[in-house]
């Protein structure tokens, strides 16, 4: 199995994700993560999806399904060694006047945020790679995690270039 | 699937002032989507009004340019639309209300995805402020039919209505065709908006790859002029793309055998002598194996498709493969080419033979007078062929051949799904591109008469037989009635064995003769006479339906053919009507099988010509 993060630049419009996730399942991919977010031109939106696979054919074929579909503008695979890719985390962790430096000390270890306090539990908001946020997480969990939310994976390549670049050039042909 | 109309609805389009510049009009959403056709051409249209779409069909009913059929069921309007397309090479229109009309139009909005024919389907929507709320027959079509769409839109402004049309007709008919959906809230039909044409496309993710690469072409090129034992492998988009005379002149100059797939029949001349037959589950033998055999394959709009390969692992095991499709996804989807080019069938077709010439010219030429001898043995050896019954009824086969050597010249055939459409794919000889439709990709059954029906309307000069099945027949006939009472005379021969019979021919050979449920003249256990689908004597001949009676019902010309001496008089018959739609039910053997089979997930190389004969292959080619 490997991991392959997509980007894939799409138009602003209603129904978009469900077809892509619906090509995604009809294809028999499971998703492990997907953030949808706009980008710096309000019409193109990004979403980030990571996939497992165990052959490259098939990761193949759906990037071309996938460049079928009218609203989608650009998809690039971003090779890990050339991005850098973040998830962030909101963990509430059980922590009393007993326990609770312990815990803000590794949130500080994981370089993380307390966002909030209570007398039984802090909230911490950290954002990372997935490597290290499963690190953290591994360190808190003997304090109790009484809730746990994660965002997709958000990943973008190193350097100058943009991909948005020629796909916004492209819609403002055609606009 | 109606709605009363509450009073009359005739919004005057109000002209602006003569000062303005723009050629705007003010009107409605509805006489807006009405001009939008207008105005990209579409001049007929199959459907059935409701209660969503109600607002539509009034300007329609004022339209001298477009003519709507009112059909008995919205799958006939879809495969109508389909037939249409497919003879006209325009893009087919159906029209329906939204919920029950929509999700009719499911099955031939699949079929049409599945062979890439353009056409696009308009149907009602409840009003934008009910969706979402389970309104009255609303179904949400756009979710229903995103898999098997080309793109569809839901429209809930008006001043959409003439760009979504501009550019779903701009989507089905360019790239890969395929179907288009245009759902549209009732209240943007209702609504006042504005008419400018042509609209402003806006479509930046849309970008068709046409033109094919010239380094693939030179190596496409070079291969074909080294290779021994080359096959053109022809798929529909040769077809699609108008390239028949493109491909000829590459067949010619290379000399290389062709094949033509069942989506492709036409595409190069049946009677062609480099024409070695159709591929597939029951093709040729000598275009199975010439592609088994091969040394290199040149797939030209054709998708490798499980009935085309066998199992896959083992099709052409020693062919390098040239791959030239309009979509990449086809590319390498299910065998991985050589050579893969992405383009335009005519455009590749045309490149080509300038490569293929230039390395002619520089004195590299592929020598196949080798392949030829084993070609035509195989030809010669394993030919098509039927047995006629002993027992003096009518050959299937033998009416299907008739039914294609009577025809007039440049009749066009439909079929619907089973034992008759393989036997109208192996007994017609098409020699001209645009005159053979079927349901190849979905396999619908029912696909024949509706489709007959679209492809006259498009071509009334035309003859056009519906070759079909009476399984087939029985669900979607009542579309007769909409050819009676239109004046689009389709013929329709019913091949009627009784069965299902391409099914029961598999429980013939893969169930131990069990003949679950497919007899379609026997009834329920208990029923006197009946054994349960197993078909009984009793039962024979109770001809239940009465194919003739039907038919005089529906406002068609009934006829019947039992024997082999009535045949050649009873096509006759029938080809001398034009005034009317004519039905002939041919009562044929039911034992007749299609031969040659490849059996379902085993190779081509095992073949059977007929039952129990499987072509003898030690000639030292596999190597």
């Amino acid at each position: 199995m490997s991991k392959h993060t997509l980007s894939v630049l799409v138009e602003n419009k209603p129904g978009v994700l469900a077809r892509i996730t619906a090509l995604f399942s009809r294809r028999g991919f499971n998703i492990d993560s997907l953030a949808v977010g706009t980008t710096e031109h309000p019409d193109i939106s990004r979403i980030t999806i990571v996939v497992n696979v165990v052959d490259e054919l098939p990761l193949e074929q759906v990037t071309k399904q996938l460049n079928k579909l009218v609203n989608v503008l650009k998809i690039v695979e971003l090779d890990a060694a050339a991005a850098v890719a973040r998830e962030l985390v909101l963990v509430k962790v059980r922590a009393d006047n007993e326990s609770r430096s312990q815990v803000v000390e590794i949130v500080q270890l994981f370089r993380a945020k307390t966002v909030d306090v209570s007398p039984e539990a802090v909230t911490i908001e950290a954002t990372g790679s997935a490597d290290k946020l499963e690190a953290m997480l591994k360190m808190l969990e003997p304090f109790g995690i009484k809730e746990l939310v994660q965002s997709g994976t958000i990943a973008i390549g190193r350097g100058a270039r943009s991909i948005t670049d020629r796909s916004l050039r492209a819609l403002e042909r055609s606009a | 699937m109606t709605e009363q109309a509450t009073g009359s609805h005739h919004p005057q389009p109000r002209t602006r002032s003569a000062a303005s510049t723009a050629p705007a009009e003010r009107m409605t959403g509805a006489q807006s989507l009405i001009r939008s056709l207008e105005a990209v051409g579409a001049d007929t249209v199959f459907g059935i009004p409701g209660g969503a779409i109600l607002p539509a069909y009034d300007p329609l009913m004022d339209s001298s340019k477009v003519r709507h059929v009112l059909v008995r069921h919205e799958q006939g309007a879809g495969h109508a639309a389909t037939g249409y397309a497919q003879a006209t090479g325009r893009v087919g229109v159906c029209m329906a209300t939204s919920g029950p009309g929509a999700t009719n139009l499911v099955t031939p909005i699949a079929d049409a995805h599945m062979d890439s024919v353009p056409i696009v389907a308009i149907t009602g929507q409840v009003a934008s402020k009910s969706i979402g709320t389970d309104a009255f027959q609303e179904a949400d079509i756009c979710g229903i039919t995103m898999p098997i769409t080309k793109h569809n839109f839901l429209v809930t402004d008006a001043d959409e209505i003439p760009r979504t049309i501009a550019e779903a007709f701009h989507i089905a008919s360019t790239g890969r065709p395929g179907p288009v959906l245009v759902d549209i809230a009732k209240d943007a039909l209702q609504n006042e908006t504005t008419f400018t044409w042509p609209p402003q496309q806006d479509l930046p993710g849309y970008r068709p790859v046409t033109k094919p690469h010239a380094k693939q072409i030179r190596e496409a090129a070079r291969l074909i002029n080294e290779s021994r034992r080359p096959v053109l492998y022809v798929g529909g988009g040769v077809l699609k793309a108008g390239a028949t005379a493109e491909l000829r002149i590459l067949a010619e100059l290379t000399g290389a055998p062709v094949t033509t797939t069942l989506m492709a029949l036409g595409a190069f001349p049946d009677s062609h002598p480099q024409h070695v037959g159709m591929p597939g589950m029951h093709g040729d033998v000598s275009a199975v194996t010439a592609l088994q055999k091969a040394d290199l394959i040149v797939a030209l709009g054709a998708r490798f498709d499980d009935r085309v390969t066998g199992r896959l692992d083992t099709f052409a095991p020693h062919a390098k493969i040239v791959h030239a499709d309009i979509d990449p996804a086809e590319i390498s989807k299910n065998r991985v080419a050589d050579v893969p080019i992405v383009g335009d069938a005519r455009e590749v077709l045309a490149d080509l033979i300038v490569a293929v010439q230039a390395d002619h010219d520089a004195g590299h030429k592929g020598d196949y007078s080798e392949w030829w001898e084993h070609l035509n043995f195989w030809r010669n050896t394993y030919p098509l062929g039927y047995e006629v019954p002993a027992d003096g009824s009518l050959s299937p086969q033998q009416v299907i051949e008739r039914i294609g050597q009577l025809a007039p010249e440049g009749t066009l055939f439909a079929a619907g799904v089973g034992q008759h459409q393989m036997w109208a794919a192996q007994f017609i000889k098409y020699e001209k591109p645009g005159t053979w439709f079927n349901s190849g990709g979905a396999g619908t059954m029912g696909y024949a008469v509706p489709a007959a029906m679209g492809a006259k309307a498009g071509r009334p000069e035309a003859t056009v037989w519906a070759v079909d099945g009476d399984g087939c027949f029985q669900m979607t006939n009542q579309e007769l009635v909409t050819c009676a009472l239109n004046n689009i005379p389709i013929k329709v021969a019913i091949i009627n064995n009784g069965a299902l019979g391409m099914v029961r021919q598999w429980q013939n050979l893969f169930y131990g003769e069990r003949f679950s449920n497919t007899v379609l003249h026997d009834g329920a256990e208990g029923v006197p006479g009946s054994t349960r689908g197993v078909g009984s004597i009793q039962n024979r001949g109770t001809r239940v339906p009465d194919f003739v009676k039907l038919s005089e019902a529906m406002g068609c010309v009934g006829l019947r053919c039992e024997s082999p001496e009535d045949l050649d008089k009873v096509i006759a018959e029938a080809n001398a009507i034009n005034d009317r739609p004519v039905v002939v039910d041919f009562i044929v053997h039911e034992d007749a099988m299609v031969w040659p089979m490849v059996a379902a997930g085993t190779s081509n190389d095992e073949i059977m010509a007929a039952r129990d004969v499987r072509p003898d292959f030690s000639d030292g080619l596999d190597d």
